[in-house]
């Protein structure tokens, strides 16, 4: 079998069946992996719900996707490299699975020089140009105009690209999706609108706080096709995915995919949620996308396939640990080049 | 030569970049039709509806997606009708267009125009008047520019699209019909301009004031600056010229209480230790009615008092 973990799943159309339901296995099994080690190198990293600061090689809030690794992996299968993405505060699984290191991924959280921004961006802000990444973003909604006018981009260049926006349920309360569906919509742009609905909006429920029908029947109204699937089930979000991704290339315009799934963390990793109602989590985790997928593969095939990711992330670790800190001068680069040698 | 107004002058800024260059695109709303000022007149039958693009009223979309073109490789100019409006699309500027570069270890620039028409106009009242250029000097990541002149205006314009950094590029609603010449001159970002020789004081303003400046009647011989870019801006004129004078006066029409002036004031203050003063509208929203308007406007009369 050919080496998946290079080649990525970016040429995954190609595979065969087997070897896709591996791909997008071994992409939510490194994701899980990435998360779970994330969310230890974490604890104290922020004096928030209650836990106090302490020492921790990842500082600052750290949003952990642990749950929602198949809607990453089942829309990303469909993308090429050359395809963008804009992402979320919560967006470790999408990088990971738009094809960014892992080891370059921990070296950012851990603040350190060789991450893809230098350590200037941090989970919050983890991009990764050279795979499409356009961002992560620390502001709800934020990255769907950026990623309406990176599709726009597209078509007035007459590329071949598409673009993946990712957002979560809150963020279809803010006015900035109605205007980038619209917008989308109006100029027929090749962007796919995943909503990745953990059904949390910080500590609230997002369906107390969401008036109507929800995101599907927004995007219905504004005229952007969609559908809605199982985001703990990495083959049905594939074959949605797929089957929207193709229309988007086929010039179609915006496609919108709902696809829904549980926030198995805290708003941030130091938050133990304890708001939440017990027997909904506990639903929640009998319906992990991991166990859900492991269920079409061989039981070799997905241990195998956890140790090698759980063995991924430890080099990970290590490396990112063992990395040079940025030098304090680099605070004053990649500001602007306009007056960029004067701070006061 | 003929005269060319302040207006038309940005057009054909535009349009020559816009020639120069097929990553440059405007986006906006009713560009189309050139906009409501006509700054952009003809360029949609020029250059076509996909370069020339018209935008629903969405401020932060249209912002935002002038952010994504640009990380993805064109040039857009992003229309915002007036500055006040463009408060709708606050996220956009300051937190995605001027932060991007410096958040993503400069995988990614934004060099985006936001054009963003700051102050009095007429009668338009307190939510289409304002000069909140100060907010965006404030930002590291962007560059402010404030042309007072035709010429200005065009080769400003022409600058600040070949920047590679976000720039606020924010012109005068009651400048827009200024006549003047306008040749294919080019001003840099950052140079300021000194308008009017003097010896007694220094005066640093920009934008419409640079007018009521110069229209201001005093015995005393005064240097008038007008600093275009206010970030990053012109110190070693304004030294220069302060050195020889001795005295500063700041003037501005943005409101006085925490405005640009108090920048420029405090620096020279601690550099040069000379008496600085600053003059700017007071602390009040602008009222609709004229004697109400007239309160918030920087005349030339307030000027010669301020220079007394």
């Amino acid at each position: 079998m050919r080496d998946l973990l290079d080649s990525r799943l970016l040429e995954a159309s190609f595979l065969t069946m087997s070897d896709r339901a591996l791909a997008l296995y071994r992409t939510m099994a490194r994701i899980r992996a990435f998360e779970n080690a994330a969310e230890e190198a974490s604890q104290g990293s922020v004096a928030a719900f209650g836990a106090s600061l302490a020492q921790a090689n990842i500082r600052g809030p750290l949003h952990l996707s642990t749950g929602q690794e198949a809607v990453a992996a089942g829309v990303c299968i469909n993308l090429v490299k050359d395809d963008y993405v804009t992402s979320t505060h919560r967006g470790h699984g999408h990088t990971l699975a738009k094809g960014a290191s892992m080891e370059a991924m921990m070296a950012e959280l851990f603040g350190r020089a060789n991450g893809p921004n230098g350590g200037k961006g941090g989970s919050m802000h983890l991009a990764d140009f050279s795979v499409g990444m356009l961002g992560a973003n620390g502001v709800v909604a934020a990255g769907m105009p950026i990623a309406v006018g990176a599709a726009h981009a597209v078509k007035i260049r007459n590329e071949k690209r598409i673009v993946a926006c990712f957002f979560g349920d809150g963020a279809i309360n803010r006015g900035p999706f109605l205007e980038a569906l619209n917008w989308a919509a109006i100029h027929a742009l090749p962007i796919l609108f995943v909503c990745e609905d953990n059904r949390w909006s910080a500590t609230t429920p997002t369906d107390a706080m969401t008036a109507g029908e929800g995101a599907l029947a927004r995007a219905a109204a504004i005229g952007v096709p969609g559908v809605q699937a199982d985001g703990n089930d990495v083959f049905a979000v594939d074959r949605e995915s797929a089957r929207l991704a193709k229309e988007i290339r086929d010039g179609k315009g915006p496609r919108f995919l709902h696809a829904i799934t549980y926030r198995f963390k805290g708003h941030v990793s130091v938050d133990a949620a304890a708001y939440r109602d017990g027997a909904e989590v506990s639903r929640a985790l009998q319906n992990d996308p991991l166990i859900v997928a492991a269920q079409k593969l061989s039981e070799a095939d997905a241990r195998k396939i956890l140790q090698e990711a759980d063995q991924e992330v430890k080099r990970a670790l290590k490396a990112a640990a063992a990395a040079p800190w940025p030098q304090a001068r680099n605070a004053y680069t990649d500001i602007q080049d306009t007056g960029g040698e004067r701070w006061r | 030569m003929a005269l060319t107004t302040y207006a038309e002058a940005a057009r054909l800024a535009l349009q020559a970049c816009m020639k120069a260059n097929p990553a440059v695109v405007v986006l906006g709303e009713d560009v189309g039709r050139g906009g409501i000022f006509q700054q952009y007149k003809g360029l949609q039958q020029e250059f076509g509806a996909a370069r020339v693009i018209d935008t629903p009223i969405s401020e932060a979309t249209i912002l935002g997606a002038g952010v994504g073109m640009a990380l993805a490789g064109l040039k857009p100019v992003v229309e915002m009708r007036v500055v006040d409006f463009a408060l709708c699309a606050m996220d956009e500027i300051v937190n995605q267009a001027a932060k991007a570069r410096y958040m993503f270890g400069g995988q990614g620039r934004v060099p985006l125009v936001a054009r963003l028409p700051i102050g009095l106009w007429s009668g338009s009242a307190a939510q289409h008047s304002q000069s909140l250029e100060a907010w965006f000097a404030h930002m590291p990541g962007l560059v402010v520019v404030a042309p007072s002149t035709p010429q200005d205006n065009y080769s400003l314009l022409r600058a600040a699209i070949d920047c590679g950094d976000p720039v606020i590029y924010m012109e005068h609603k009651e400048l827009w019909g200024l006549q003047g010449e306008v040749s294919d001159q080019r001003i840099p970002l950052g140079k300021a301009g000194i308008v009017q020789q003097g010896n007694d004081v220094t005066l640093v303003t920009w934008s419409k004031t640079v007018h009521a400046a110069l229209e201001a009647k005093t015995s005393k011989s005064v240097e008038i600056i007008d600093l275009r870019t206010l970030w990053p801006w012109d110190r070693e004129t304004v030294f220069a010229s302060v050195r020889k004078t001795g005295n500063l006066l700041v003037v501005h029409e943005s409101v006085q209480a925490a405005g640009f002036g108090a920048e420029i004031a405090a620096t020279v203050a601690e550099e040069l230790k000379v008496p600085v003063k600053r003059l700017g509208a007071p602390r009040i929203p602008v009222g609709y009615s004229k004697p109400l308007e007239d309160e918030a406007r920087v005349t030339a009369q307030k000027i010669e008092a301020s220079l007394q």
